[in-house]
Formats: structure tokens, C-alpha cells, sequence
């Protein structure tokens, strides 16, 4: 478990983190969620090591971070950047080196990852004459070329075609169920919202929302239901508590102001017509990301 | 699959070491002004020590009246006319450069006959001079000293500019791509700059040892054992200043380019290591007959590698200096290794407009 807690950083009199603190558990994926400039990345970095905080702390399991501890994290950085003459797999293998790998192990290590990483055909490419998005994969593949135990991912999913967003989502879930704990931001709130165990919501250097994703769900769920019935759904306009906001004949959604009101009118319908579905309708991602930044 | 071990700093440094030494050897224009300069060596030492054995000859022609006031003249090629008219129609023709023919009315009874203008050296040969005696004679000959001083000085020029820039671009390279980023999560940052000092210091010396190499073997093929006998130590104790001489400019190097984000900043910081390197070989230049000056250059840190050598090969220097100047070296590059390493650490991670000297230099 990686553990922030009361981190800050200022740069110049302006602060940029203000007490963030949120937990990355093992064994689940951790979508990091924010605007541009709300200090994702500087408190990724903080979080690896790369920059120094100037109040809070950040531990591994408990204790204070060593730099030992950060040899098994992975670090995807913000702004891309492996070696551009160096061939691929050479130089996925020579991070995995740099952690401690045999040389053998490391050339086995890099290759069986780029293969999995869709990269097979370009291990001995030179990295500059790859794609953008296969550069990405690159550079997916020297987070995790050491198996670390913590991955920091910084945006692991711009720049991907929806092919290889699966491929990449796949490798990290992988990851995930091996018992790594796994943080990445993301601006695709689509995906982070089909992959994510846990969120964490930050805006001005704050941290707005952290939590599983269903326990965010539940707390913006609001009382928005969602109605369809094989009869005229009419009626619904008339019930006291009621507020429709789309309605096609046997379809409607609506606002309800209690339980009680959502109960009465499950029970109605199912008097007056036949109830094909009747659900409350969970915000997206997107709703619930717009309405705590606010 | 075995687990990782940690590797310990040492073997950190020789990794980021062995990338540099590889990723050097397989630059095309790294091997190719390589090996370039090695031909240009060895060219140079060969035909030095041939042009050395061979001086060359004047063709000149004589009748056989006039042949005895050539003899056992080695610098002479000597041709024997039938007549004074024919030896002259050979100066006209060509052949020869100039004609020796008797002539009664010279005090020397002979005469000398060329084409546009007076061969002089025929002339100093033919005439009776007075000897000569040197009170402060130098054992070494002007031009032979002058050739030693550009030798020891282009040749640290030359390596320790290649080598300085290419840890100066070496060092923004990972930083402007951000993969060092990547690098300090996973080795100390002290680890990667050693590793690069010491992957370029290898380099270096392994030019340096092939260019003394190449100048031996030259002239002992060409037959120079004198110039051999007497460049020999010298040759030696330039290879020694220069690693450590070259180990203070790359650690100087690694931290000065460290202070920039982009290969086209590089120059703004390293200008003043370009100069330190630059400076020794102008004077060298200017100053290699002036014992004051060499003997400063050869205590000054910077210039020691080339000062020191050529004043050893003067004859110039006591057995003593060289070792004092060389602690004075030592002790520099160690001072030079922590602030460099100093300004590399607090200016890695620094992107973006140059980093001060004064914020690099703060604890």
C-alpha cells in the first residue's frame, strides 16, 4: 500500500499542493483524475521521489519511502523520453539491468514484454523510428520491464489508438491481479471509468474525492431514475415529488425527491402497465469528476 | 527467472558506463574521424621520419673540370655534362636546377649558373664560412620543438573537446527526452555521472593510448630512434596527465550541460570549458620558446597535460616537477569532480529555462 499523506509543494510563493493525501491499495487500479494544472503530475513525481515535497510524507507499507523502496517502483513520466538511437529491446533491458536483472534475465524480460506489448516486430528498431503511439508502448514496457510492486503511470493512455488502450488496459490489469498497486491519470474519464477499482479526484492542488469507484458512484448517485414501460408513461408528470427530465411515450427519466416517492411510482407502474426495466441511473464518471471540481 | 539484486553503485556506474562506450562505437561519425585521425598520425609520423632519412637532393650538373668542388657533397645530385654549354642546356631545360662550370675570372674558378633565380643553398654550400660557437646551445632544433608542442597540443584539443561535448550531450539528451527521469528511479544520480565521466574517460584514453602507440611504432618503423629515445617518457607522462586532466574537464562538462534542457543551450554553458581546453594550445603555440611561460602553463592545472610533456622533453623540467604538478592536477580534479557532481545533481531535474550557477552551486 502506498500511502500520501499531507503532502505540499510550492513553487515560487504559489502553492500548488495543498494537503494531499490518498492511499494506492495493492491489487486494484487507481485512476487519478484532474484538469490541467491541478498537480497530477507534480504529485506523481512526488510520490516517485523525483521531486521533494515540502511538508507530508510518503510511505510504502507503513513506513517512509527508501530509495532502496523506490528501486521497485515504475515510472511512466509525464513527457515521453527514452534514448532515440538506442534500439528498443536493448534498451528496455537495459533498465531492467539498471534494477538488478541478470543480463540474460533482463534481454528475456524486455523481449516477452514488448511481445506482449505489440512491439514484437520492432525490437530491434531504433526508438526514433517508431511511431508516436508505439514510442508510448515503449515506454509502457520500461515502467514495468523490472516488475516493480508500485507503478506510476502519468497519462500511460494518451496517444493510443482504442486497440491498443485494450492492449495496455490489459497488461496493467494484469499487473494489478499479481498483486501490484497501480496509479495513473488520465484525461480519458471513458476509460479510467471502465478500468478503475478506486479514484481520486484532485482540482487546485487539492484532493476533492477519493474513494472505490462504486462508493463515489453511490455518493453522486443523486435520485435519478430511469423507467421504460410498454404503456403511456404520462402519468409520471402529474405524481407529486416527481420531476421528468426526458420523456419518449412508455420512457422517462426523472428526478425523484425521496425513497419513498421512487417506491410509489415502481408501484404505479407496475399497476398501469406492463415494466419493462425500472433503475436508478448512476452518474458518469464525467458528471460526478464536473460536479466536485465545481 | 531469478529475482534482481540490487545492483551495488559500482555496478550502476559500469552499466551507465558500458552505454556510453556502446552507444559511442556504434556512432558512424565517431568511428570514421576516428579512424580518420589515426591515418593522419600515422601518416604524419611516417613521413617525418622519411622525409628525415631522405633529405632531399638539388640536381645540378657539372663538367668533369668542375665536378671536384662537389665532391662528397650528399645533398647534391650530381650530373657530369660533356661540356660547360651542355651542362648550361641542361639548366635550361630543366633537368637540373643549377650548373656548375668553370670559370677562370672567379676567385673560386667556378661559376654557377640557374634559371630565374640564385640557388642559395648551392651557394652556402660552395662557400668557405666561418665556424660558429653557440654559447647556450639547445640539444633540440627549433622546428622539432615546435612540431612536439602543436603534437602534444592538438591532440589534447582535439580529445578532450570530443569527449567533453559528447558528455555535455550525453547529459542533455536524457534530460531533454526525460528519460533520466526514468534513470534516477532506478540508479543514485551520483552513479550516472560517474558512469558517464568514467564511460568517456575510457574513451579518451583509449585514443590517447592509440595515438602514443601509433607514434612509437612510426618511429621505430621509420627509423627515428633519437626522436623515439627522446619522446618516449614524455609520450608517457602526457597519457597520465591527460586522464586526469581529461576526468576534471568531464566532470566540469557533465555538470555545466546539466544546467540546460536543450542540445542548443549546450554552448552557453560549457563556453568557458571550450576556452580552458583552447587556451593551452594557443600558448603552447605562441609560448613554446618561452621557459617562464611553460614553466607557469606546466603547473596550471588546465595546461599541465601539454606544458608538462613538452618541458620533459626539453630537457626543461627537474625529475621532481612533473610529480608535483601532477598532485597539483589531482587535487584539482577532485575539487572539479565535487562541484561538478554538485551542480549535476541540483540541476538534473530542472527543466526548463537555465539553472543558475549560484542556485546549482547551493547545498
Amino acid at each position: 500500500m502506498l500511502e500520501l499523506r499531507g503532502i505540499t509543494k510550492s513553487y515560487g510563493g504559489r502553492r500548488v499542493l495543498d494537503d494531499v493525501g490518498f492511499d494506492v491499495a495493492p491489487k486494484r487500479l487507481t485512476g487519478f483524475v484532474g484538469g490541467n494544472g491541478a498537480g497530477k503530475t507534480t504529485t506523481m513525481r512526488i510520490a516517485l521521489g523525483v521531486l521533494e515535497a515540502d511538508g507530508g510524507e510518503v510511505q510504502l507499507d507503513g513506513a517512509p519511502i527508501s530509495s532502496g523502496d523506490r528501486r521497485r517502483f515504475g515510472y511512466m513520466p509525464e513527457e515521453r523520453g527514452l534514448y532515440p538511437k538506442m534500439k528498443v529491446a536493448e534498451q528496455i533491458a537495459y533498465l531492467a539491468r539498471l534494477h538488478g536483472y541478470s543480463k540474460a534475465d533482463a534481454d528475456a524480460n524486455a523481449t516477452a514484454l514488448l511481445e506482449r506489448l505489440g512491439l514484437g516486430e520492432r525490437l530491434n528498431d531504433k526508438v526514433e523510428t517508431l511511431s508516436l503511439g508505439n514510442q508510448q508502448r515503449a515506454q509502457i514496457a520500461a515502467a514495468l520491464v523490472h516488475d516493480p510492486e508500485v507503478l506510476i503511470l502519468d497519462e500511460p493512455f494518451s496517444g493510443l489508438d482504442p486497440l491498443a488502450v485494450d492492449v495496455v488496459a490489459g497488461v496493467l490489469q494484469e499487473r494489478a491481479a499479481q498483486g501490484v498497486s497501480v496509479l495513473f491519470s488520465s484525461h480519458q474519464l471513458d476509460v479510467v471509468e471502465r478500468l478503475c477499482d478506486d479514484l481520486v479526484i484532485i482540482a487546485a492542488g487539492t484532493i476533492r474525492a477519493a474513494g472505490t469507484a462504486d462508493e463515489l458512484r453511490a455518493a453522486h448517485a443523486g435520485h435519478r431514475y430511469e423507467l421504460h414501460t410498454s404503456g403511456d408513461a404520462g402519468w409520471l408528470r402529474d405524481e407529486p415529488g416527481v420531476e421528468v427530465v426526458d420523456f419518449a411515450a412508455g420512457s422517462a427519466v426523472f428526478d425523484v425527491d425521496d425513497d419513498q416517492t421512487a417506491q410509489r411510482v415502481l408501484r404505479r407502474a407496475v399497476e398501469t402497465s406492463h415494466v419493462q426495466s425500472f433503475a436508478p441511473r448512476h452518474p458518469t464518471l464525467a458528471q460526478i469528476f464536473k460536479e466536485v471540481i465545481r | 527467472m531469478s529475482t534482481p539484486v540490487t545492483p551495488s553503485t559500482a555496478q550502476s556506474v559500469w552499466l551507465v558506463a558500458e552505454r556510453e562506450i556502446g552507444s559511442k562505437l556504434r556512432s558512424k561519425a565517431f568511428v570514421i574521424s576516428t579512424v580518420i585521425m589515426f591515418a593522419f598520425a600515422l601518416a604524419g609520423v611516417i613521413w617525418g621520419g622519411f622525409s628525415a632519412a631522405n633529405p632531399s637532393q638539388t640536381p645540378v650538373a657539372v663538367t668533369s673540370q668542375s665536378a671536384s668542388v662537389v665532391a662528397g657533397m650528399s645533398n647534391l645530385d650530381v650530373t657530369t655534362a660533356d661540356s660547360a654549354d651542355a651542362a648550361i642546356a641542361l639548366v635550361k631545360s630543366g633537368d637540373v636546377d643549377a650548373a656548375i662550370v668553370p670559370d677562370a675570372d672567379s676567385p673560386a674558378h667556378v661559376k654557377i649558373v640557374a634559371k630565374d633565380s640564385a640557388p642559395q643553398e648551392l651557394v652556402a654550400a660552395l662557400s668557405v664560412s666561418p665556424p660558429v660557437q653557440l654559447l647556450n646551445s639547445s640539444p633540440e632544433d627549433a622546428l622539432l620543438r615546435y612540431l612536439v608542442a602543436i603534437g602534444f597540443g592538438i591532440v589534447f584539443l582535439i580529445s578532450a573537446s570530443m569527449f567533453g561535448s559528447t558528455i555535455a550531450q550525453s547529459v542533455v539528451e536524457e534530460k531533454q527526452t526525460r528519460v533520466v527521469e526514468i534513470l534516477i528511479s532506478a540508479i543514485p544520480v551520483r552513479a550516472l555521472m560517474a558512469g558517464k565521466v568514467i564511460g568517456n574517460t575510457i574513451l579518451a584514453m583509449g585514443q590517447i593510448i592509440v595515438l602514443v602507440a601509433i607514434a612509437i611504432i612510426g618511429l621505430s618503423v621509420s627509423g627515428q630512434n633519437a626522436v623515439l629515445a627522446g619522446l618516449g617518457g614524455p609520450m608517457v607522462w602526457f597519457a597520465v596527465f591527460f586522464l586526469f586532466g581529461f576526468i576534471l574537464l568531464a566532470a566540469l562538462f557533465a555538470g555545466a550541460a546539466a544546467m540546460v534542457s536543450r542540445q542548443e543551450d549546450i554552448g552557453s554553458t560549457t563556453m568557458p570549458l571550450t576556452m580552458l581546453i583552447l587556451a593551452p594550445y594557443i600558448l603552447v603555440i605562441l609560448f613554446n620558446d618561452n621557459p617562464v611561460v611553460l614553466t607557469v602553463m606546466s603547473y596550471v592545472p588546465f595546461s599541465a597535460p601539454v606544458a608538462m610533456p613538452l618541458r620533459l622533453y626539453l630537457g626543461a623540467a627537474q625529475w621532481w616537477e612533473p610529480l608535483v604538478s601532477l598532485v597539483l592536477l589531482i587535487a584539482t580534479c577532485v575539487a572539479a569532480v565535487l562541484v561538478g557532481s554538485k551542480i549535476y545533481r541540483n540541476s538534473l531535474l530542472r527543466m526548463g529555462a537555465r539553472v543558475k550557477l549560484g542556485e546549482a552551486l547551493k547545498a
